[in-house]
């Protein structure tokens, strides 16, 4: 048995779609995931809001909870302006926390350990800040660069700055989701390995086997824990960006 | 020096950054707990403030992870 514990994040190919000059475009188990995390979302959401009662189920409880926390959160950092982000930001955590929590599952496949998958997110989300920032603004979101009151001296510097600042925004947001899962998928396939390397040494092995054991159920409380955290600092780095578009020059 | 050690070293060296990263989410967490203690009623609404700051803090750890991993695994 050889150990890589990277084994995990390989894409394999279902079926071949198309093959134009060279590239590929296939049905993977990446793609499969996504497909069935929308599938997922939109049957629990379609389910739990199908009565429509006045005092909500449980199904119905968990539904208007989540769009309430985001709701919440979009309006506090967003302003009612922002509001009309809400069902993007409710789509992109959704996604964001039914995958990562999916991804927990033994043998299933974590598609925000992609890099791939998450800077296309992150791409998405600041994409939608420009694009929506010039569209409702003009010019005038250039101002989000040149903050009010600096020396005029100061200047230069200070828009230098809040342009790499925001240049780094896509890269920092879609880094810190897949370095999370991926560090935290790694660190659990290295502990199973050890439970695995050490029972087979035979029956001390066995009793050592424990700790790794214990080690690995511990640690997979904490990447439940990261999972939702990540998904939630998602959500709310994407209003606060957001918030740069509606309104600008702070 | 092989290549193949430097290699090696350079990604320990890298993961120093991950621990700075470590002590600067936990001066925020621990300065949000010693505010939280004096005014308990005011903890609730900074909450999700604790976390950006941590978020941001640890994004910085994530950059020093990843220079790690692209000199294990690509470079």
């Amino acid at each position: 048995m050889t150990i890589d514990p990277i084994h995990q994040f390989q894409v394999q190919r279902y079926v071949e779609l198309l093959h134009v000059s060279g590239v590929s475009f296939s049905f993977t188990n990446s793609a499969a995931f996504m497909v069935g995390i929308v599938a997922a979302i939109f049957f629990f959401l379609t389910y739990a809001t199908r009565g429509r009662t006045l005092v909500p189920g449980r199904m119905q409880s968990v539904a208007e909870m989540s769009y309430e926390f985001i709701a919440k959160m979009v309006r506090d950092s967003a302003g009612t302006e922002g509001m009309i982000f809400f069902p993007f930001v409710f789509s992109l955590f959704m996604f964001v926390f039914v995958a990562n929590v999916i991804g927990l599952v033994p043998y299933t496949f974590t598609i925000t350990a992609h890099i791939v998958v998450t800077a296309v997110l992150a791409l998405m989300v600041i994409g939608t800040v420009i694009i929506y920032g010039f569209v409702r603004h003009g010019t005038h979101f250039l101002h989000l660069f040149v903050p009010s009151g600096v020396p005029s001296f100061l200047l230069p510097f200070v828009v230098l700055i809040e342009v790499v600042s925001f240049l780094s925004r896509p890269i920092s947001l879609s880094l810190r989701l897949f370095a999370n899962m991926l560090a935290g998928h790694i660190a659990l396939k290295v502990f199973a390995f050890f439970v695995v390397g050490l029972a087979s040494a035979g029956v001390a092995g066995m009793f050592g086997a424990v700790l790794p054991f214990a080690m690995i159920v511990a640690l997979t409380a904490l990447e439940l824990l990261v999972a939702v955290l990540q998904a939630y600092v998602f959500a709310v780095l994407t209003s606060i960006y957001l918030n740069d578009a509606v309104h600008p020059g702070h | 020096m092989d290549a193949t050690a430097a290699k090696f070293l350079g990604a320990g060296l890298a993961c120093l950054g991950m621990g700075l990263a470590a002590i600067g989410v936990g001066n925020i967490f621990g300065n949000f707990l010693s505010g939280a203690l004096r005014n308990p009623s005011a903890a609730d609404g900074q909450f999700a403030r604790a976390f950006i700051g941590a978020a941001l803090a640890e994004g910085l750890g994530i950059f020093a992870l990843v220079v790690a991993l692209v000199l294990l695994f690509v470079a």
